[in-house]
């Protein structure tokens, strides 16, 4: 489907989202972190959509906001979109987790809590992935400072 | 004193078989693998195994803290002694034997079987969880195999009729019993080198040693000298399986076209050598090209391949035999 | 069959085992938390970060051409490819028409990585199984490859020679003559490798049927590369989304639908020869032209987002970069494939014995810093 055919579609799902295409070469829609499980469940049930490739989960810090990029591709309708949520909460950070729709965020959250500190509920088996369980902080927080690891210019 | 100047020559030969086999193993895996092997230290590399051995001496000797003492150190000395009792039994030529028993081949059978419990007492003593079950996994495949090795020279012992080694190569004077046997001898002949090879828990049956990356083999908690025991042993252990073969299948130390009499200045050790290092390249050969076999498919090969084959095997040579189907020269 | 009630059940506890950082069959440092009940694995519980280098951190104070120079030793294997994927990228960001000459050499260049890196897997995986004369037999032929690249770009594993705008300096005037001198060596060879590994009954008996992975279960865990071939999922970035110099060269995307050990080692056999068939398309037209298209020394790409995916040896690596205009990206992320198989190796190895573990990591190629990054 083209990016028109999947807007027009996706509006009538009826969920709060911001859609952009500007600055970025995949149709991307910003959702509500309450929104972010069920609006995912619908882009892979629904067969018009079937996004059933996950294939790139990014963890991102904007400044004031973290958040999380997904990447999402069809095998067999051939189109990919990105889903944007965010969280304006740097204390404690909650998304809901889509492990139960695609099995490789399994993985992937664990590595985004690693860094982010973003938890994810109801996510089998959160901890920490590369670091040690003992580390403080989460270092791609663009506040994050290690004066003995981190070489600044 | 003539048993103690006996006794002696054994050892010796034990040890420079041993340092030597090593070294040819290590020839022929780098011939295998278009590479050189060790030939820096001697000519060829000749000194290299005592190189290895005297490093090996030198090393501390520590046991684990709450190992069973006794247990810990009787447990290599098992291998080593039961080799050197096989050893002693093998027929070198017609003059060199030391001991000419009448139960021969079930002799070495017994104290073949005898090894396992060093293997056992290895594991155990170490008192460490992955040694035992590493020292189950290897006691387990030697004890089903010996039931392969024993069925298929028990074949042979049919068409010899004597189970004395001396008795059975006279019996070759009229033609190596793999010849004498044909078709059922072959087949003893191929089940007897694939359980000679899970035997002495060689590749492609080496998966005791192999899993060592994770539950370690029952040697691991040995250092030094005991460690060096146990791999001695397991080379000597191959020589004896090769010279099992070759007295039972390839006439021993009788030349090939039966002329062993006409060429009496040629010393018959040396046939008996030379068909023993060819079954020992062939074990080479099998270790450095075959994958490994996992321990469920190494024991379904036993049980439900190999053992009905040797069954049948049997009857089939017992009524070659009663019916004189016997190729004689 | 009525069960079989005793008296007094056996009870038969759970052991941890841990197959540790260190192994003599290295894929790297990768250590596996096995649970293991009596012959059969219960779980695998991947423990990573030895080799962590805060990779994505680095690229985030780094100009844009230095972060080209941190993504070989992601996955060192594929270092040509990896160079090329965050240069793409780049170039998408400046939208720099590169020069075919480029292309093609690109090209060239990443299917003989993707050689060296099939010949090391067959190797290994062989030397893994117990046969350990493979290894040999596969750095004979790695070593060719390793001459040309130290030719042509300075050195043998990790190449830098791809920057954003081309390459760093043109092709050695050996190199056509040795490339085609290599297609020819390894054209007797491989078959060799048949015969000696693929034809063997102990080596079939281990491997089929072992660590079967389903095509649904492979697209939810969103593997790529070779695993996901052998499974029925045909995802070679380099049909769907082609780059470079494919778009004008014919070859056959290798999909087997078993799903086992077996299928992922053919596919990529397979693959070994379909790269020699590229190789061989493009090594006698190289197009005359520049080597490079000069870009400001400072590079500042627009702000957005980019994202580029190649196929390397193991799978879709992507590369994400979030730009806000300045000279240092904003973030930088790489989608690694080892990564994603990873995920789904718990569920292939689940009630398998410890034997089949090994294997079905040989299978599945993993090199432990493309992983942890």
């Amino acid at each position: 489907m083209s990016n028109e055919e999947l807007i027009k579609l996706i509006d009538t799902w009826g969920f709060t989202l911001q859609t952009t295409e500007e600055g970025t070469e995949f149709l991307t829609f910003t959702v509500r972190k309450e929104d972010l499980h069920e609006f995912c469940r619908k882009l892979k049930a629904d067969p018009a959509t079937h996004f059933d490739l996950l294939f790139c989960v990014t963890g991102m810090d904007w400044g004031n906001e973290l958040g999380v990029i997904y990447h999402l591709a069809s095998t067999d309708l051939k189109h990919e979109i990105v889903v944007k949520v965010m969280t304006a909460d740097r204390e404690t950070p909650e998304l809901d987790t889509v492990c139960d729709i695609w099995r490789t965020a399994e993985f992937h959250e664990m590595e985004v809590f690693d860094f982010f500190g973003i938890r994810f509920k109801g996510h089998p088996n959160l901890k920490r992935l590369f670091l040690t369980p003992d580390w403080d902080g989460y270092p791609l927080r663009k506040d994050y400072v290690d004066e003995a690891n981190m070489v600044i210019k | 004193m003539e048993m103690v100047l006996i006794a002696v020559a054994y050892l010796l030969v034990f040890a420079v078989a041993g340092l030597y086999l090593v070294l040819l193993e290590r020839k022929v895996a780098a011939w295998f693998q278009l590479r050189l092997g060790p030939n820096r230290v001697g000519p060829f590399g000749l000194f290299q195994t005592m190189a290895d051995a005297l490093k090996l001496v030198s090393k501390e000797m520590y046991g684990t803290n709450r190992a069973d003492k006794f247990l810990y150190n009787l447990a290599p000395y098992f291998p080593i002694i039961t080799a050197l009792l096989a050893m002693a039994v093998l027929p070198f030529s017609a003059q060199f034997q030391a001991f000419d028993i009448n139960i021969g081949i079930f002799f070495l059978l017994a104290v073949s079987s005898v090894g396992v419990i060093g293997i056992l007492l290895g594991g155990w003593a170490s008192n460490n969880k992955y040694s035992l079950i590493g020292a189950m996994r290897s006691g387990l495949q030697v004890v089903s195999y010996e039931l392969s090795v024993g069925l298929s020279l028990l074949t042979m012992v049919v068409l010899t009729g004597s189970l004395q080694l001396s008795e059975i190569i006279e019996v070759q004077k009229n033609g190596w019993l793999i010849v004498q046997g044909h078709i059922p001898a072959i087949i003893a002949f191929v089940i007897f080198m694939i359980a000679g090879t899970a035997e002495t828990n060689r590749a492609p049956f080496d998966l005791v040693e192999a899993e060592s990356e994770l539950g370690a083999g029952f040697h691991t908690e040995y250092s030094g000298m005991k460690f060096a025991y146990f791999f001695l042993a397991e080379f000597i252990n191959m020589f004896i399986i090769s010279a099992i073969a070759v007295i039972v299948f390839f006439g021993g130390w009788l030349s090939p076209f039966g002329i062993t009499e006409e060429i009496s200045w040629f010393p018959s050790v040396l046939w008996f050598l030379g068909k023993v290092l060819i079954i020992v390249f062939l074990m080479m050969w099998f270790r450095w090209t075959f994958p490994r076999l996992r321990v469920d498919q190494l024991l379904n090969l036993e049980w439900k391949y190999l053992l009905p084959i040797n069954l049948f095997n049997l009857v089939f040579m017992a009524i070659v035999v009663w019916l004189g189907w016997v190729i004689t020269f | 069959m009525a069960e079989i009630e005793t008296e007094n059940k056996i009870k038969s506890e759970e052991y941890f085992v841990n197959m540790g950082p260190q192994h003599p069959a290295a894929h790297g440092v990768l250590r596996l938390i096995l649970t293991i009940d009596g012959e059969t694995i219960v779980n695998v519980d991947p423990d990573l970060g030895y080799i962590h280098r805060s990779i994505e951190k680095m690229c985030e104070r780094d100009s844009y051409q230095q972060i080209v120079h941190l993504t070989d030793r992601m996955d060192y294997l594929s270092s040509h490819i990896n160079n090329e994927a965050v240069c793409l990228a780049v170039e998408k960001g400046l939208q720099l028409e590169i020069p075919d000459r480029v292309k093609v050499i690109r090209t060239i260049l990443s299917e003989l990585t993707r050689l060296a890196s099939h010949q090391l897997w067959w190797g290994v995986m062989g030397m893994d199984v117990g046969a350990l004369t493979t290894y040999f037999y596969a750095f004979r032929d790695r070593e060719m490859i390793n001459d040309i690249f130290e030719e042509t770009c300075g050195a043998r594993l990790t190449m830098n020679y791809n920057i954003p705008g081309g390459l760093m300096y043109d092709i050695h005037p050996n190199f056509v003559k040795r490339v085609k001198e290599f297609v020819a060596h390894f054209k007797t060879k491989l078959p060799e490798y048949d015969r000696l590994l693929s034809g063997n009954i102990i080596f079939i008996n281990r491997t089929k049927g072992v660590g079967v992975l389903s095509r649904e279960d492979a697209i939810s865990f969103g593997v790529s590369g070779p695993v996901a071939r052998g499974s029925g999922f045909a995802s070679d970035v380099r049909k769907r989304h082609p780059y470079s110099a494919y778009d004008r060269v014919s070859f056959k995307e290798i999909v087997m639908n078993e799903g086992d050990t077996l299928a992922r080692y053919k596919v990529r056999i397979l693959e070994m020869w379909e790269s020699l068939s590229i190789i061989e398309q493009l090594i006698d037209n190289i197009p005359e032209g520049d080597h490079l298209v000069p870009t400001k020394a400072v590079i500042k790409l627009p702000k957005g987002e980019f994202y580029q995916r190649v196929e390397t040896a193991r799978g879709e690596l992507g590369v994400y970069i979030n730009s806000d205009g300045n000279k240092n990206p904003y973030r930088v992320k790489f989608r690694s494939p080892g990564f994603s198989n990873l995920s789904a190796l718990n569920h292939v190895a689940k009630g398998g014995k410890i034997g089949d573990l090994v294997s079905i990591m040989a299978s599945f190629d993993f090199v432990i810093p493309d992983i942890d990054r």
